[in-house]
């Protein structure tokens, strides 16, 4: 299914002369579930838009295993965005592609999926956050994307609707779908992942392995950060990348 | 007379009044509309497009757009004069002392209106829609009509206001259309002119009409928007 994954090389990105992602390099694996950490501001949710092409760097170069035709991709932001139709039509818009004929019945498809039939009718702007992020979710499923991306999509809900967009986002991935998510929640990346990337004042300073990265990781920033967040060590802390 | 004899003879005026206050409210309404169409036909794609694109002289248009909000009646009068004396470069038309002028004169006051305010409803739309759209592979332009349609409630009441304002317009038209009965005489100017003749119901009667036509038209903006909150929407 997958044609191609993700590769940096050195890209940069500024905002009125400021650089805020600096020279990254970085080639992700076929269909892998890579979660993305680091403390706020560091660029987490402008590396994901720029893999995503809604932004475009200044430097360097991103491709898809060597090519520059983007795969079939979406992405989910931490505050879904719902046009003003209801529930059904704004997985109907997203599918604009497909043959007119396929539109409801993909859409009606999604909501099942999803377990949102019965507000399928409903205006999706007056949908509590629980359930516009939960028909975020069925219509990035609705699109059949070989990547999908997500932007923190559970920073503003419930216990609940964490859990549930966590299994919606497992179940994509298991079916082949590769996942590029960023992430505050520690706890939900060491569920989730199988490799992290840590990035920190807008470089990537490590890309490690889930469990590596949980108990071994490759810099003091990352260490600190974990430690901050957990209150507790790593088991090892490794300096392989400051070497102080 | 006293104020309440004044404001009870105005009311009766009304219920009175034969031909001409029709004709009056007829041609008010009918330049108002007119301008207000083709401020809008005019005005949201404008608006549409400083709201989504990116470009040199961006900042300076919308300023200028903006500036061009409170611009005075009687200047954009007094402009739109020159430009259709018979000395001016449109005299050729003829178009003086008619409705058109009228028309004219109320449009270029209009549209700055209706550029201003859609363009800051576009942009607020735009930053709430834009990425995800994008995201969708959906190029800017492209996106136009769904934020038309996202906006719809916005630009309904945008347009309603730039008809608010024509509507009670006086200074433009009285300069381009020359308050001439039956040819160009709106409501206002007739209220103008019976007032300086000391025709004060008459006047207070054109006036009470000015005024249910504006409650009509505030009436109208807080449907939509009750409607819109109703379907969803919100602004």
């Amino acid at each position: 299914m997958t044609t191609g994954s993700p590769s940096l090389n050195n890209v940069r990105f500024s905002i009125n002369g400021t650089e805020l992602l600096k020279g990254l390099n970085l080639t992700l694996g076929k269909g892998s579930f890579t979660v993305v950490l680091g403390p706020n501001g560091s660029g987490k949710s402008l590396f994901l838009r720029l893999c995503h092409g809604l932004l475009q760097p200044d430097n360097g170069e991103l491709s898809w295993n060597g090519s520059q035709t983007r795969p079939p991709q979406t992405m989910v932001f931490q505050n879904p965005v719902m046009l003003r139709r209801s529930a059904k039509e704004n997985i109907m818009y997203a599918l604009r592609n497909c043959p007119k004929a396929e539109r409801a019945e993909r859409a009606q498809q999604a909501l099942r999926w999803a377990g949102l039939e019965s507000i399928s009718e409903r205006m999706a702007t007056v949908l509590s956050g629980g359930q516009q992020q939960r028909l975020a979710i069925a219509r990035a499923w609705a699109l059949k994307p070989e990547i999908l991306f997500l932007d923190e999509p559970t920073a503003s809900l419930d216990p609940g609707a964490c859990d549930y967009v966590e299994e919606h986002v497992k179940t994509m991935h298991e079916s082949g779908i590769q996942v590029l998510m960023s992430t505050h929640n520690l706890a939900q990346a060491r569920r989730l992942a199988q490799q992290i990337i840590y990035i920190q004042d807008g470089r990537i300073m490590a890309h490690q392995p889930v469990e590596e990265f949980f108990t071994q990781p490759s810099c003091d920033e990352a260490y600190e950060f974990i430690r901050r967040e957990f209150a507790i060590a790593p088991v090892t802390k490794i300096k392989t990348v400051s070497g102080t | 007379m006293s104020d309440s004899q004044t404001f009870l003879s105005a009311f009766l005026l009304i219920f009175q009044w034969g031909g001409d206050l029709w004709e009056i409210i007829g041609l008010s309404l009918r330049v108002s509309l007119s301008s207000v169409a083709i401020s809008t036909l005019l005005g949201l794609p404008l608006g549409a497009l400083l709201a989504v694109r990116r470009f040199r002289g961006h900042h300076a248009i919308t300023i200028l757009v903006n500036t061009m909000m409170s611009l005075p009646p009687v200047v954009v009068g007094l402009f739109v004069y020159v430009l259709l004396s018979r000395s001016g470069p449109l005299g050729v038309f003829g178009l003086l002392y008619t409705p058109s002028a009228m028309v004219i004169a109320q449009t270029v006051l209009i549209t700055p209106i209706v550029v201003a305010l859609s363009r800051q409803h576009f942009q607020q739309e735009w930053e709430r829609v834009g990425e995800q759209l994008r995201s969708f592979n959906i190029g800017t332009m492209s996106a136009l009509p769904t934020l038309f349609w996202e906006t719809r409630a916005a630009l309904t009441t945008v347009v309603l206001a730039g008809f608010g304002r024509a509507i009670a317009e006086i200074g433009a038209v009285m300069i381009v259309g020359g308050n001439i009965d039956h040819l160009t005489r709106v409501m206002t100017t007739a209220i103008a002119l019976e007032t300086s003749k000391g025709n004060l119901e008459l006047a207070m009667a054109l006036g009470i009409v000015l005024l249910v036509l504006a409650l009509l038209v505030n009436v109208a903006v807080h449907l939509v928007s009750h409607w819109s909150s109703v379907r969803g929407g919100g602004k």
